[in-house]
């Protein structure tokens, strides 16, 4: 049966890793990440991307707009 | 991961940012509310199609900087004149879509004057007012905004009505004269309350070719960095603090009243 499935690619280098996306997120995909990019800032990956439904939260909070959100039925 | 290559196609895309938003890393504190507002803003252009005939005013405070991001033309005011200089603007170029940015400390407290004269006259404009109870830029000081009790650098014990005053509501001031047509309050602070902000926003826009009145359009805001908290926990802290001395929704939608309703004062 097709299912929703959805993905979210992060701009690492332009991520401040506020965490205002990962509270957003309603199904728990997303965490900051224990790595930190050049700026020293804990940025935000999908943990767990199986979880993720395309719902576009964590892009729309994000205040630096480094988020690209896709979602297609698989 | 063979799913992800197949989910994460061009085509697939549902959402990105807008073009109408540089590629410039924004000069904010992370999790701080000027980027979201800056990218509604961006994004109501683009949706609206008028990315050459808007004209921003930018302000005095952190967002001193809005033109290296939003890419249209911009005017730079000096501190509080933001609504003066969109006046002059949108008197001279009426085709044009002009709106002031400007944060509490610059239109509620040096900028009150231009504020509620640029309302009374009704301008054509739109006026976007991020209110973040303080002064974020200089270091976290009291603004007019600054609730009771609220500790700011100015205040360590706290606002004290007896020595500081009440805090400022100017959205129910300009939402009292004549002139403004469309007086809202909005947050940024999760995905539904974006969404609502984008559509008042896109309001006060459009209320600028049906020529009605001037649109204000306050977004409750948070100071992550004056605030002194994460920026998960000041969202937080708005909701429970800020809303309910500054209640969220619209507060005026209609047209600036009736000029010939005035000429009976002088016959
Ligand atoms: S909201 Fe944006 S800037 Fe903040 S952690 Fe998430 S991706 Fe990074
Ligand atoms: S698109 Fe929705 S489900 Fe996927 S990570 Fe973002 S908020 Fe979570
Ligand atoms: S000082 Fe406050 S208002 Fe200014 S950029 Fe930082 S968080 Fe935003």
């Amino acid at each position: 049966m097709a299912k929703i499935k959805g993905a979210v690619k992060v701009d690492i280098e332009k991520c401040k890793g506020c965490g205002l996306c990962v509270e957003a997120c309603p199904t728990k995909t997303l965490d900051l990440s224990k790595e930190v990019n050049s700026k020293g800032y804990n940025y935000a990956y999908m943990a767990d991307p199986d979880s993720c439904i395309g719902c576009a939260n964590c892009a729309l909070v994000c205040p630096d707009s480094v988020i690209t959100v896709y979602k297609t039925k698989i | 991961m063979a799913d992800l290559e197949k989910i994460m196609k061009e085509e697939n895309i549902v959402y990105k940012k807008t073009k109408v938003l540089t590629d410039n890393v924004m000069h904010y504190c992370p999790g701080c509310s000027h980027g979201v507002v800056h990218k509604l803003i961006a994004e109501v252009i683009e949706e609206l199609g008028i990315q050459d005939k808007t004209i921003g005013i930018s302000p005095v405070g952190c967002s001193v900087f809005a033109y290296n991001y939003i890419d249209i033309d911009w005017q730079e005011a000096a501190h509080g004149r933001a609504p003066a200089n969109a006046t002059a603007t949108k008197r001279l170029m009426p085709d044009k879509f002009v709106f002031s940015y400007q944060g509490d400390g610059d239109l509620a407290s040096i900028g009150a004057a231009e504020t509620l004269h640029a309302c009374n006259r009704g301008e054509n404009i739109t006026m976007i007012f991020i209110n973040n109870a303080m002064y974020g830029m200089t270091g976290g000081q009291m603004a007019p905004t600054t609730l009771v009790g609220m500790k700011t650098s100015t205040t360590p014990y706290g606002r004290n009505i007896d020595l500081n005053g009440y805090p400022m509501k100017m959205t129910e001031i300009v939402a009292s004269l004549p002139g403004t047509c469309y007086v809202t309050r909005q947050s940024v602070h999760d995905a539904a309350s974006v969404k609502r902000c984008k559509k008042a926003i896109k309001k006060g826009f459009e209320n600028q070719a049906k020529k009605i009145g001037t649109s204000f359009i306050e977004i409750t805001s948070t100071c992550n960095s004056g605030w002194k908290m994460p920026p998960v926990e000041a969202n937080k802290w708005m909701e429970k603090h800020m809303f309910a001395y500054y209640p969220q929704g619209d507060l005026k939608d209609a047209e600036r009243d009736n000029p010939d309703d005035y000429i009976k004062y002088i016959k």
